[in-house]
């Protein structure tokens, strides 16, 4: 390594300022700090650090997203098979369809977010923020399969731009960026973001007879009173196909199980806040029983139990992924209880009483975000009022 | 019964290089020397020149405004050197001891609250104290709340603060200073110690760090208010008051705990105040290539080289290693079991965080924007929040600074967050150039 470190120091200068490639000077700097930790030292302050940076915490991310990503590329080859009939269930077969049908899109939410972060960051001067790593595997996994990438690029493009850079960078940002794609591509290009036609990645085969893509919350969304949820070729889908994730939808988001081992890495590390988690939990699983227990035909969705609404489209990724993102939810501990219980309830509340949004988890946190620095405002006033209190006691 | 507190949020560092009980002395050192910055609040002037002759207790220095407030040399010897920085700043006055080591006179005691002032002005004891708002060294003319004292250091390494023979002092320097407040006076204690006072009020402090530095004990005890004052100091300063009060001396010996990754057979050494580094580290180190000595603990000491002194209010040198020739490939990625971090997102995790590590002086990480939340709070024992304080002051919103809670802080209880920081800010020098702005301001 060290023959390797001697020949990135050699062309160094040029990427300085006044050398040839002064303009490369941020991507070049994101290279070298990605293949070797800078050697700076503490110059005031506390002379030693805690070794977890940005780069880590990103990462410690990405690896608990893995299984999804994983799981997801193998149920897309999954629900390809069932949906054209192939009786072929080998493992890998499944996992390599899934995996070339959603590589396009990865590669495309990379280059075009990576790109304007470069961008930015040559432009203001600073180094190369890490934030992305994370946003870019978050936009394809809660997509449709089918996703055009030219539309995912203007998305990506849309949301970087404007939910982040414009605010000054990661950090700064208060919407979630990956969910501002996914709400930029629901209302820009509806008939390509819901629907039966683009869940399930056909290939350009023909499906067996009494196929059907919706997902479970569009055939619900679509019924008229109480229905059985069915699975791509008909079958009725039970509490464990819902909890596993064997039904289509977009692609990273269906297995509750894989997201709970994602979860798990979460808190486990520390990285992810479980008052945020668990007050969600609560609050979905409260308004999944007030909803069941008032359930109409007018909302067929209500039929579902807690369990079933919490296994079931976004809602579990929703919370574990999205609400926990550090910049845009809740700052302040008591916040966090407060910002995570609405997420819980509002995204149930929208997915069963808004018929015209099969899925309610993505508003759900879009406005919460927007409601987050208010909480925090309230939670802080709090803390100076008490302080304000404890002077003029003093003064009586 | 003294009354109990718990600290919760804290973290002790499990650093390695953990001082025995063994004790050994310094005969050797000749050379000792003040840093005025060490001292901060007023503009100090020097009042001796190269060549004088001073007595132990003898003015080196003297505030320039009221020109009461003393620091003094805490051996008797020559002036040796003004150390002068920019703009004619003083980095340090230097004094090499003489053969006889003379000791002063003795002084008049009184017992008034002015004559007690005077006396601790004249002597330097009164620098060695602090005062929130501001932490600095107290302003004249202004009666404190209360006072805090701590008995016990508790910052990664630290040694003893106060030994068993010197209670009698303590409780004779606690009586002199409730003398100078209308409140009380507090000292914070470790249960071990088994420290009793009539004069003072005794509380038992639990928990890791910072239990034994004054910001929390002051926060769980009776947090400071806009327009209020309180002193704090250790526990080292008030028997010197005692001895003083006792006997009409002032005694500059120290116990300085020698500690660090770096250091071997890292103990306990009995030296004098503003000591040589040089003289205090001799036999503990190999060579002083590749490490940093700090002149006390990793979370607030200073930098010094090996030429240095020992800096106020520090008992202990850690020497760690510097790192900047590390190289390290891909350390994001790293599997090292020797990586320390309170996130669990490393191996060392696995094999227990409490037993020691070697840190080095890296930051190990690009400074970036304040990403993960509640970090800070994890390791701030106050009812403030620290992220919203450190950008008020950012800002240089006053209004908003004072509404959060700056007055109960000093630099000292940012250590902790900065260490634990993913986004490697310099919180610290945030918060003490808001305090120095904020007192600038409202001067």
């Amino acid at each position: 390594m060290k023959g390797l470190k001697k020949k990135i120091d050699n062309v160094k200068p040029h990427f300085e300022k006044g050398g040839k490639f002064e303009k490369l000077h941020s991507v070049f700097d994101g290279f070298y700090t990605f293949l070797f930790t800078p050697n700076e030292t503490s110059k005031s302050g506390v002379h030693i650090h805690d070794s977890n940076d940005s780069k880590r915490t990103m990462t410690t991310v990405i690896i608990a997203l893995l299984p999804c990503v994983l799981f997801g590329m193998w149920n897309i080859g999954l629900q390809h098979n069932l949906a054209v009939g192939d009786p072929d269930r080998a493992f890998f077969r499944m996992f390599f369809y899934g995996f070339f049908a959603v590589l396009p899109q990865i590669l495309t939410a990379y280059i075009v977010g990576l790109g304007i972060e470069f961008v930015v960051a040559q432009i203001r001067g600073h180094e190369i923020q890490e934030g992305f790593l994370v946003s870019g595997i978050l936009i394809p996994m809660i997509c449709p399969v089918d996703t055009p990438c030219w539309m995912l690029a203007v998305a990506v493009a849309f949301a970087v731009i404007f939910a982040k850079e414009v605010f000054g960078g990661t950090g700064y940002n208060f919407l979630n960026v990956a969910l501002v794609t996914r709400a930029f591509l629901f209302f820009a290009y509806p008939s390509k973001m819901s629907g039966d036609n683009v869940f399930v990645s056909l290939g350009n085969q023909l499906p067996v007879d009494g196929f059907s893509g919706a997902t479970p919350l569009g055939q619900l969304a679509a019924s008229s009173g109480e229905a059985q949820v069915l699975g791509v070729t008909g079958d009725p889908l039970t509490l464990t196909d819902m909890f596993f994730g064997f039904y289509p939808g977009s692609w990273g988001e269906t297995s509750t199980f894989c997201i709970l081992i994602g979860m798990v890495i979460l808190l486990v590390t520390g990285i992810a806040s479980w008052r945020i988690i668990l007050s969600a939990g609560v609050g979905g699983f409260l308004m999944g029983l007030l909803a069941h227990h008032f359930a109409m035909d007018l909302y067929p969705v209500t039929y579902l139990t807690p369990f079933e609404q919490m296994s079931l489209g976004g809602f579990a990724f929703a919370v574990v992924f999205m609400a926990t993102d550090p910049v845009t939810s809740c700052r302040t501990e008591t916040g966090k209880y407060i910002y995570g219980f609405l997420v819980g309830v509002i995204a149930i509340l929208i997915r069963c009483y808004n018929t015209g949004y099969p899925e309610g988890a993505m508003l759900s946190v879009l406005l919460m975000n927007c409601f987050a620095p208010l909480i925090d405002y309230i939670v802080v006033n709090s803390n100076i009022n008490r302080r304000l209190k404890r002077a003029i006691i003093k003064e009586q | 019964m003294p009354e109990k507190i718990k600290i919760k949020r804290g973290l002790d560092i499990p650093l390695s290089g953990k001082p025995s009980s063994e004790v050994s002395e310094d005969t050797t050192t000749v050379m000792y020397a003040i840093y005025p910055d060490d001292f901060p609040g007023p503009v100090w002037k020097a009042v001796v020149k190269p060549g004088d002759e001073v007595k132990a207790g003898d003015a080196l220095l003297a505030d320039k405004i009221t020109g009461t407030i003393k620091l003094v040399s805490p051996v008797g010897g020559m002036v040796k050197e003004i150390n002068r920085g920019e703009r004619r700043h003083i980095n340090y006055v230097s004094v090499e001891a003489g053969k006889a080591v003379a000791t002063p006179p003795e002084m008049k005691i009184s017992t008034d609250k002015e004559g007690i002032e005077n006396l601790l002005q004249s002597t330097g004891l009164w620098a060695m104290m602090r005062q929130r708002p501001y932490d600095i060294v107290p302003q004249t003319g202004v009666t404190p709340r209360d006072i805090f004292v701590t008995a016990f250091d508790s910052s990664p390494l630290a040694g003893d603060i106060i030994i068993r023979e010197d209670y009698p002092s303590l409780e004779k320097g606690l009586e002199v200073l409730s003398k100078l407040t209308t409140g009380k006076v507090y000292l914070g204690v470790r249960q071990s110690q088994g420290i009793t006072s009539k004069v003072a009020e005794v509380v038992e402090v639990e928990g890791p760090h910072p239990a034994g530095n004054v910001g929390p004990q002051i926060a769980s005890i009776r947090p400071v208010n806009k327009g209020e004052t309180v002193w704090t100091t250790d526990a080292e300063t008030v028997v010197r008051i005692g001895k003083l009060f006792e006997k009409g001396v002032i005694d500059f010996h120290t116990i300085v705990a020698v500690t660090g990754p770096e250091v071997k057979d890292p103990h306990i050494v009995k030296t004098i105040v503003g000591a040589s580094v040089k003289g205090i580290l001799k036999g503990f180190t190999e060579s002083e290539e590749g490490v940093r000595i700090i002149s006390g603990n990793v979370l607030t000491g200073v930098k010094v080289n090996i030429d240095g002194y020992l800096h106020y209010p520090y008992r202990q040198i850690t020497v760690i290693e510097e790192g900047d020739q590390a190289d390290e490939f891909m350390g994001w990625a790293s599997m090292n079991p020797g990586k320390f971090s309170v996130k669990r997102n490393f191996p060392a995790f696995l094999r227990g965080l409490s037993k020691p590590f070697d840190f080095d002086a890296r930051i190990k990480g690009g400074k970036r924007a304040m990403i993960l939340s509640g970090e800070y709070d994890k390791v701030f024992p106050f009812d403030i929040y620290p992220e919203y304080l450190l950008k008020a002051i950012m800002a240089k919103d006053i209004d908003r600074m004072e509404k959060l809670g700056i007055y109960e802080v000093a630099p000292e209880d940012f250590a902790l967050p900065e260490f634990v920081d993913t986004s490697k800010q310099e919180l610290q020098k945030t918060v003490r150039e808001g305090l120095d702005y904020l007192r600038k301001e409202l001067s």
